[in-house]
C-alpha cells in the first residue's frame, strides 16, 4: 500500500516541494542505516529545515495515523532509522547550524543535524572538549548521538551523551514543541524528563536542539598500543590497570582478524603477530599522565605484552585512533556481510567472556572478529558472513542467542551504546524484566496515543 | 591501500554480471559520506556513494530498472573517488561506477539523435586517434589566433547562443603552438648514464593544449637517467571511454596501446595525466577476458607508473643551484592522482626538490574541483560550485603557482582563477622541475 496522492500533496504544501521525495531511486537509498539484513522501503522521504515544519509534519501524521521515522545519517547498527513501511522518513540532516559556543558557561547549542566532528572541533576551538566519538563520528549526527544515546572511545572516563546533555528541545507526537534543561549545573525541578528522551531511538519524540555541555580540554595526553599473543593476557591486563586506580581515557582492543583488516586499510604498522591488541590513551594534567602511562606500561609487561609503543607524536596519536574507528567496516574486506553486537558485561567478567564468545564462534563454526571497549566492557564480536547463505545466517542468530543469555547470566546489558532498534528487540524481556518493559510501554503511549513515532522499534 | 580486485564477467546486463559480492561489499556504514562533494551539497542520500551502490544493487536484483533518474544519478557521480579512499571496507567504486555507466548506455535509456552524434564523433572517432586531435587543435588554434575568436566575443553574437553553447564557448582552450611529436624526438638519451629505459604516453588533451608539458617530462626523465621512447603516432588511452561507459571502444584502445608499447620492452612506461593513469593501471582487469592480451596487460599494469610516482621510486635527485626569484607554490590533488592511483606524498616530495620553492598546503587540497573529465561539460553548475569552493581556498594560501597534476584540472582552476582575476598560473608539478633542471644547467654551462 503506498501513501495516497493527498497526503503526499500535503506534505509537499507544508514541505516545500523539493523536500518531498518519492521516486524509488530516491526511497532506495533510505531504505537501509548501518546495520546488516535490515531493509524496509520507506513510502516517502520529507526534508526539515526549520523546527516549525517539523511540528507540522507530526501534527499530520498524527491526524492520520501514518508512521515518521526520524533519521540523521542513517549510521545507526541496531535499525533505529530504518524505514518501517509505508512511512515518512524525516531527515534533519539540513539542520546544520550549530548557534552558539558559550565558552563561560562551557555550553555548546547545536541544531540536531550537526555532525559530532563539527561539534568536537567547535569546542576545541574555544579550548573545550566534547569527549563522545562514537565510530562514525565524522558524519553521524548530535540528534542521532542523543536518540542512540551513543558511546564511543573515551566511554570509560567521560561517560556516553547522556552524560553531556544539559538541555533537549523536541517535537512530540502532537506536533507540539518543549523544551527541558537550561545552563545550570545544578537544577532539580521536576522528574528528569530530559533523560527520557536520551536513548529514546525516535519513539517519544523528534530532537530539534540540543544543549551539550563541555568540559576543558586535557593538557596533555599519551597514546600507547601493546600486543599480547595471547586474548586473555589483554584482558586481564586490563582489569589490572583498572585495579590499580588508574582510569585511562580509552582502552580498546583488536584480535587478530580485526588487526589484520584495519592494517590492510591503515597501513599505520600495527603489530600483526598477535592475538590482541591493546589501544590505551590517558590524558589530563602532564605528571598525572606520565605517571599513568608507566602503570599501564609495567602492567602490560606484567602480562606478558609482546610489543609495547608510545605514540610519538599527537599526529601518530592522532592515527591510531581514526584506524580504530574503521574496525568494524574494516571487517567487511572478509565477507560480503558483517553482523556486530554490542553487549558489555562487568569489567570483572571480560576475560571470561571473550572467552566464551570464542568458544560459542567456534561451536557454530562461524568466522569472528573482535573488537571493543575493553576498558568499559563494551565488547563488538563482529560475525563475518554472507547474508545469501540462510544456514550460516541461521547459525549467526543461535550464536547470538547464546552470547545474549550468556550476557544477562552474569550481569552485563544487551547493548553498551547501540541500542535496541529492530536488532535486539526480541532480547529486551529477558534483559530487563516484564515490568520494566511494561513501564516503558505505557509511558510511550502517553506521549505517542496514535503510535505514529518509530513504532516497532524497541519493543513493540 | 589497494582496492579489492574485481572479477567481472560482464553478461548482457553489466550490473547482473557483476561477481555478487562486490555489490556487497558496501556494509552502507556511511563513512563515504563527509567525503562525497556531491553528498556535502545536496545532503541527499542518492546523490552519496553507498547510495548509488544501493541502487546499482537494486538493479543487480532486479528490483529497478535502469531509467532516465538512474542514469542522471550517475552522470551526477563526479568520478572523484574520494569514496574509495575513505571506505574501510575496500568497496572498488571505480569499477562499479563504470559498469553501471556501460549499463546506462546499453539500457539506451539516454539515447537520443544528437546524444549519438556526439558520442560517435568524440569517443568512436576523435579520441581514438591522436592525429584527429592533433587536427582539431589546429583548428582551435586557427580560431583564436586568426582574430576570429575576439571577433566572435565582440560581435555580441554569442549572446545569440544558448547559454549552455556560450558556457563552451568560454571553455575553449588555449593550444600550443606545436604538438608533442614536434617537441619530442621518437627516442631521447638519458643524462648521464643509461639507468631506464621508458616509454611516454603523451596522451589526448595533454598532447594539443599541453605538449609543452609532455616536452617537460621528457626533459625531466632524462635527467634522471631515463632513455625515453615517445612515438610520434599514439592512440587514446580509452579513460574517456571506460569512465562514459563505452566498454568495448576502451577494451580495443587498451589492446592498440600494448600494441604499440610491448611492456616487455620498457622498465617503465609512463603517464603524467592522473586521469588517464588511473584508468591505464587496470588494463587487465579490463582485458580479463581476453586471453590472447591478459598476460601482457598484467605487466603493463605493473609497469605503468604516474610520472611522480617513478621519479620519486628511483630518486628523487636533488636539484642543486639557485632558481631565480624564491616562488610560493600550493599543491591541488588531481583526484585520479590521490584516490585514483593513492599518489599523494610524491608530488610533494619532488615539488621540494625544487630550490627556492615555497610549498603551502591548500584546505581540502584533495577535494575534486569540478574539471572531473567532461563533467564540467556535462555538469556544468555543481563543476561551477567545485570550482568556486577550491578557488577560496587558494585565494587563502597567498600562493603564486599552482601546481596538479591532471589536464582537466589545469584548465578548469585556471579558467576558475582568470574568471576571479587572480593572477596565478596553473602548472603541471614536472613543469616546475624541468625548468628548475635548465636554471641549473643554464648555470653551470656560464660558468
Amino acid at each position: 500500500m503506498a501513501i495516497s496522492s493527498e497526503i503526499i500533496e500535503q506534505l509537499k504544501s507544508i514541505c516545500g516541494p523539493e523536500n518531498v521525495l518519492t521516486e524509488k531511486e530516491d526511497l532506495i537509498p533510505y531504505s537501509f542505516d548501518g546495520t546488516a539484513e535490515i531493509k524496509q522501503l520507506p513510502g516517502c522521504v520529507l526534508y526539515a529545515s526549520i523546527v516549525e515544519v517539523i511540528q507540522e509534519v507530526l501534527k499530520f501524521a498524527n491526524e492520520k495515523h501514518c508512521p515518521v521515522v526520524t533519521r540523521g545519517s542513517g549510521t545507526g547498527l541496531s535499525g533505529g532509522s530504518v524505514p518501517v513501511e509505508d512511512c515518512w522518513v524525516l531527515c534533519t540532516v539540513r539542520m546544520d547550524k550549530i548557534l552558539e559556543v558559550d565558552a563561560d558557561n562551557m555550553t555548546l547549542m547545536t541544531e540536531p543535524g550537526v555532525t559530532t566532528l563539527k561539534i568536537s572541533e567547535a569546542a576545541e576551538k574555544v579550548g573545550l572538549f566534547y569527549p563522545p566519538d562514537p565510530g562514525s563520528m565524522k558524519i553521524s549526527t548530535i540528534g542521532g548521538n542523543v536518540a542512540e544515546n551513543s558511546g564511543g572511545l573515551r566511554g570509560l572516563k567521560y561517560g556516553v551523551t547522556r552524560n553531556y546533555i544539559m538541555g533537549l528541545e523536541l517535537v512530540l507526537a502532537s506536533g507540539k514543541r518543549c523544551w527541558y534543561g537550561n545552563k545550570c549545573v545544578k537544577d532539580v525541578a521536576g522528574y528528569s524528563m530530559k533523560d527520557v528522551f536520551i536513548g529514546s531511538e525516535g519513539t517519544l519524540g523528534v530532537i530539534t536542539k540540543v544543549l551539550l555541555k563541555l568540559i576543558p580540554m586535557p593538557a596533555a595526553k599519551k597514546t600507547m598500543v601493546a600486543g599480547f599473543s595471547k586474548m586473555d593476557q589483554a584482558a586481564e591486563a586490563v582489569t589490572a590497570i583498572i585495579a590499580a586506580k588508574v582510569i585511562p581515557c580509552t582502552l580498546e582492543f583488536l584480535d587478530r582478524m580485526t588487526i589484520q583488516c584495519v592494517e590492510d586499510f591503515t597501513h599505520i604498522g600495527l603489530p600483526l603477530d598477535c592475538d590482541a591488541l591493546l589501544l590505551m590513551e590517558t590524558d589530563g594534567h602532564a605528571a598525572v599522565v606520565a605517571e599513568e602511562a608507566e602503570v599501564m606500561e609495567r602492567i602490560c609487561h606484567d602480562h606478558g605484552c609482546t610489543e609495547f609503543r608510545i605514540a610519538g607524536n599527537s599526529e601518530e596519536a592522532l592515527k591510531l585512533a581514526s584506524a580504530r574507528r574503521t574496525a568494524f567496516s574494516a571487517l567487511a574486506r572478509v565477507s560480503p556481510t558483517t553482523i556486530l553486537e554490542d553487549v558489555t558485561v562487568p569489567r570483572t567478567e571480560l576475560a571470561s567472556m571473550v572467552r566464551f564468545i570464542q568458544e560459542v564462534a567456534e561451536r557454530y563454526k562461524l568466522k569472528i572478529g573482535i573488537f571493543g571497549h575493553m576498558g568499559d566492557g563494551n565488547l563488538h564480536p563482529t560475525f563475518l558472513t554472507d547474508e545469501r547463505n540462510k544456514e550460516e545466517i541461521h547459525r549467526v542468530h543461535q550464536a547470538f542467542e547464546e552470547i545474549f543469555t550468556e550476557t544477562i547470566r552474569i550481569g552485563g546489558t544487551i547493548t553498551g551504546e547501540h541500542g535496541i532498534g529492530l536488532a535486539k528487540k526480541d532480547y529486551l524481556v529477558q534483559a530487563m524484566g516484564d515490568v520494566s518493559v511494561e513501564v516503558m510501554r505505557k509511558l510511550r503511549t502517553v506521549l505517542d496515543p496514535n503510535n505514529i513515532l518509530n513504532p516497532g522499534k524497541i519493543f513493540d | 591501500m589497494q582496492p579489492i580486485p574485481l572479477s567481472i564477467t560482464p553478461a548482457a546486463s553489466h550490473l547482473k554480471g557483476l561477481d555478487y559480492s562486490v555489490v556487497q561489499q558496501c556494509m552502507h556504514c556511511g563513512l563515504c559520506l563527509p567525503t562525497c562533494p556531491t553528498y556535502d551539497d545536496t545532503k541527499l542520500e542518492r546523490n552519496s556513494p553507498r547510495g548509488r551502490i544501493s541502487l546499482m544493487r537494486a538493479i543487480a536484483d532486479g528490483k529497478l530498472d535502469p531509467g532516465k533518474v538512474f542514469a542522471e544519478e550517475m552522470s551526477f557521480c563526479l568520478g572523484c573517488l574520494a569514496c574509495m579512499t575513505s571506505c574501510p571496507a575496500g568497496v572498488n567504486y571505480a569499477e562499479l561506477f563504470e559498469h553501471a555507466r556501460a549499463e546506462v548506455e546499453e539500457s539506451g535509456v539516454m539515447k537520443s539523435p544528437f546524444r549519438k552524434l556526439i558520442r560517435f564523433v568524440t569517443m568512436g572517432w576523435l579520441f581514438q586517434d591522436l592525429r584527429r586531435m592533433q587536427w582539431l587543435g589546429r583548428l582551435i588554434r586557427f580560431y583564436r589566433n586568426s582574430g576570429l575568436l575576439s571577433l566572435v566575443q565582440q560581435s555580441g553574437i554569442l549572446k545569440m547562443l544558448p547559454q549552455r553553447l556560450q558556457y563552451l564557448e568560454k571553455l575553449t582552450p588555449v593550444i600550443q603552438p606545436a604538438f608533442s611529436n614536434e617537441l619530442i624526438e621518437p627516442v631521447s638519451p638519458a643524462v648521464g648514464e643509461k639507468r631506464y629505459r621508458v616509454a611516454m604516453l603523451t596522451g589526448c588533451a595533454q598532447d594539443i593544449i599541453f605538449s609543452d608539458v609532455n616536452r617537460d617530462t621528457v626533459e625531466v626523465l632524462q635527467e634522471y637517467g631515463c632513455e625515453v621512447i615517445t612515438p610520434a603516432s599514439q592512440f587514446c588511452c580509452g579513460s574517456l571511454h571506460g569512465h562514459n561507459g563505452e566498454w568495448e571502444q576502451a577494451k580495443d584502445l587498451a589492446r592498440k596501446q600494448i600494441d604499440l608499447f610491448p611492456p616487455a620492452a620498457f622498465d617503465a612506461i609512463i603517464s603524467n595525466a592522473a586521469g588517464c593513469g588511473s584508468h591505464l593501471k587496470h588494463y587487465s582487469s579490463l582485458l580479463s577476458d581476453d586471453p590472447e592480451y591478459l598476460e601482457r596487460a598484467r605487466e603493463w599494469d605493473r609497469k605503468l607508473k604516474d610520472i611522480h610516482e617513478w621519479l620519486v621510486e628511483i630518486g628523487p635527485l636533488e636539484i642543486d643551484g639557485e632558481a631565480a626569484a624564491e616562488m610560493t607554490v600550493g599543491y591541488h590533488e588531481a583526484c585520479h592522482l590521490c584516490h585514483g592511483q593513492k599518489i599523494t606524498s610524491q608530488p610533494r616530495t619532488l615539488l621540494k626538490s625544487v630550490p627556492n620553492l615555497k610549498l603551502v598546503e591548500i584546505p581540502e587540497s584533495n577535494w575534486c574541483c569540478g574539471s572531473a573529465g567532461v563533467y564540467n561539460v556535462t555538469q556544468p553548475e555543481m563543476a561551477t560550485k567545485l570550482l568556486k569552493r577550491k578557488i577560496g581556498h587558494i585565494r587563502e594560501t597567498g600562493a603564486d603557482i599552482l601546481a596538479t597534476g591532471n589536464p582537466g584540472c589545469m584548465l578548469h582552476i585556471q579558467n576558475g582563477l582568470n574568471q576571479a582575476e587572480m593572477p596565478i598560473k596553473v602548472v603541471h608539478p614536472i613543469s616546475l622541475l624541468a625548468q628548475a633542471f635548465r636554471e641549473r644547467n643554464s648555470s653551470k654551462n656560464d660558468k
